[in-house]
């Protein structure tokens, strides 16, 4: 029998899976913190126990884990993982962290083309992350919380000075999932522009930390005036990507 | 195959002589002839070498002078007009310092007004380019402009620049082309003789060499050395084949070629400024109207200033084929809205025309994007 171990690295939380060229048999994900060689180490450890398995690693951290036997980038990693958790899949758009990305890929799961937003946190995890926190909102409950909520339309192109913008909108007494919601839409809006850059096709594929809420996968859906689909591994898929690549590999050899 | 280490010595030789060009130009200067300063590849270099003065690039490519630069100019502005402006300014650059007179063209808005604030501390000469470069307009326009600058470096240093003398300049510079056309031709070969960070060092490090005969031959030398040491077994080992096209770049702007090539990828073309986009045609030596030569030769570069700018695909169309191109990178410095703009034309051209992957990515002169432009490069080259 023959492993594949495939961790993700990101800016905010570290993410592995275990594969064995059919399934995912165990997933983890953790928080990167300070130490993002060491979250990968603990992860490899875990996953491996004593089973024989070849290990790829994506994400920022990519080069930092010496278990490691090769290292690919997110990029490949978000269209392979995307294209195995949904077969068929011809475009992805993956929120993280601190960068944005859209993938192209053609009918057999390669890469067509991409492009990476790294320059700008206002279409990112970065923005939602920010406004929790001012709204002392736990990330976890986004959905019920801007449920019925009527979106405020926030202006800043920053999420430096839409950070200003919403506490101006709080000391006016504007409720805060209607900020919230109105953080949602902006972030949709600025991730639908950017895609919008690339020919999409069909049906889209939002993976990442924020494809979880259901809010958000419907707002970029009214945004991108298309089809957006997830899965509930939609976390995992640069992990999952990177476990797919180091198995075929493995095959191979 | 055995995979070669690079000719070290001579390539560095190169690399370093913008730093030994310093004590070159001082000796050049010792001689009591003029050193002209350029900014752009539009300047008819025949001209000032018709009269004996040597030319030399100040475009500069290092975030040093930035700071200085922006307490007069706008923050949200190309890097080289900001950084040439600072090293002016700052006389930090001593090829600047050195310079009777620099001359600059109207070319993109940045670096026009630039000009007008540079010359309050150092004659800046401006030439007037026209940006269609398909009219018969233009080309009076700017056969007038050659002429003209030529008057002024006469009045200014009290010569007169014969045509004898410039036909002589177009020979000289022919020749110089050739070899530096036949030096990066060697990235035609398949599979490779050269790491396209080295064909750039040569590139970049001949501009800064003051000899010009010199400067051919030893060109031609290293071109010789290096297809023997290729006839003789020692190739590089085969990978994805990139052409580098956009903005200029050389000094800090290495970090594009050196993601590129440390991902996985070969440089084997360089279209750029600093590259083939001034060198690959030649001035016709057997026009009888010098002026007339060199005003159908420089309004044929293919710069984003051009509108239209079909120079710029028919060069790219014929390098992609000639340097058997994977893959085409584009290199837009920040705030550079005309090459910025036309991404979107040769992103077009690449993929549908030459059904060949294209990338556009942003950089400036700080380090900070170096882990963001590997990122895209390795991703990029994945991809191929
Ligand atoms: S890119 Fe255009 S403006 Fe810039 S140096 Fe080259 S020819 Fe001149
Ligand atoms: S890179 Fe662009 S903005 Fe900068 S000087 Fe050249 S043409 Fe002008």
């Amino acid at each position: 029998m023959k492993y594949a171990i495939g961790i993700d690295s990101g800016s905010a939380t570290t993410k592995g899976v275990l594969f064995d060229g059919r399934e995912i048999l165990k997933k983890i994900i953790v928080p990167t913190g300070p130490n993002p060689r060491r979250t990968m180490e603990e992860i490899y450890i875990q996953l491996k126990e004593d089973k024989e398995a070849f290990c790829v690693t994506t994400g920022y951290g990519r080069d930092l884990l010496e278990q490691s036997d090769k290292s690919v980038t997110e990029i490949t990693c978000h269209g392979i993982g995307a294209a195995f958790l949904c077969p068929g899949t011809r475009g992805v758009i993956d929120i993280g962290g601190q960068d944005s990305k859209v993938i192209l890929l053609d009918q057999n799961a390669f890469i067509k083309d991409f492009l990476m937003n790294d320059k700008c946190a206002a279409g990112t995890g970065r923005f939602v992350e920010m406004i929790s926190r001012i709204l002392h909102q736990d990330l976890a409950d986004l959905d019920a919380y801007v449920k019925d909520a009527h979106p405020i339309k926030i202006s800043s192109m920053c999420t430096v000075f839409a950070e200003s913008e919403v506490i101006g909108l709080l000391a006016q007494n504007t409720p805060g999932p209607d900020i919230g919601l109105g953080v949602i839409h902006s972030i949709c809006k600025r991730t639908a522009m950017f895609a919008g850059k690339l020919p999409l096709e069909g049906k889209v594929f939002f993976s990442g930390g924020l494809s979880n809420f259901k809010t958000i996968q419907h707002q970029l859906q009214e945004e991108l005036k298309r089809e957006v689909i997830t899965h509930e591994l939609a976390q995992f898929a640069g992990a999952i990507g990177a476990a797919k690549i180091g198995y075929d590999k493995h095959k191979s050899i | 195959m055995e995979v070669r280490k690079a000719l070290p010595e001579i390539f560095e030789e190169f690399s370093e002589a913008r730093r030994n060009g310093f004590i070159a130009a001082k000796n050049f200067k010792e001689t009591n002839r003029p050193m002209i300063g350029t900014f752009c590849t539009f300047m008819p270099q025949e001209l000032p070498l018709a009269m004996g003065a040597a030319t030399v690039s100040l475009c500069a490519t290092s975030d040093e002078t930035i700071g200085e630069a922006e307490k007069d100019l706008p923050r949200n502005l190309c890097p080289l007009i900001k950084s040439s402006y600072g090293f002016g300014k700052t006389d930090k650059c001593p090829y600047f310092y050195f310079s009777d007179l620099v001359v600059g063209e109207t070319t993109c808005d940045g670096k026009r007004k630039m000009f007008e604030l540079m010359s309050d501390y150092k004659p800046v000469h401006v030439m007037r380019l026209p940006n269609d470069p398909t009219t018969q307009a233009s080309f009076d326009l700017w056969k007038g402009e050659i002429i003209k600058y030529k008057e002024v470096l006469e009045k200014q240093f009290d010569t007169e620049i014969s045509n004898e003398a410039i036909k002589e300049a177009i020979q000289l510079k022919n020749k110089e082309r050739k070899a530096l056309k036949d030096f990066y031709a060697l990235g035609q070969l398949k599979p490779s003789a050269i790491e396209g960070l080295d064909i750039l060092k040569v590139l970049y490090g001949s501009t800064f060499k003051f000899d010009r005969e010199q400067n051919v031959y030893d060109i031609n030398d290293l071109t010789e050395k290096v297809q023997a040491e290729y006839d003789s077994g020692k190739t590089l080992e085969d990978k994805p084949r990139i052409l580098i096209t956009g903005c200029p770049i050389g000094g800090v702007t290495e970090k594009v070629v050196k993601a590129i090539e440390d991902n996985g990828g070969r440089v084997v073309f360089f279209e750029n400024c600093m590259g083939a986009k001034a060198v690959e045609d030649m001035v016709d030596e057997n026009n009888e109207d010098v002026f007339e030569a060199l005003t159908e030769k420089y309004l044929k570069i293919g710069c984003s200033c051009m509108s239209p700018n079909p120079n710029r695909f028919k060069l790219l169309d014929e390098a992609i084929d000639a340097y058997k191109v994977d893959a085409v990178v584009d290199v837009v410095l920040q705030a550079c809205h005309t090459y910025a703009i036309e991404t979107m034309t040769v992103k077009r051209f690449v993929n549908e025309k030459k059904e060949k992957p294209y990338i556009s990515v942003e950089t400036d002169y700080s380090t900070s994007d170096v882990g963001q432009l590997n990122t895209r490069m390795a991703a990029f080259i994945e991809m191929l």
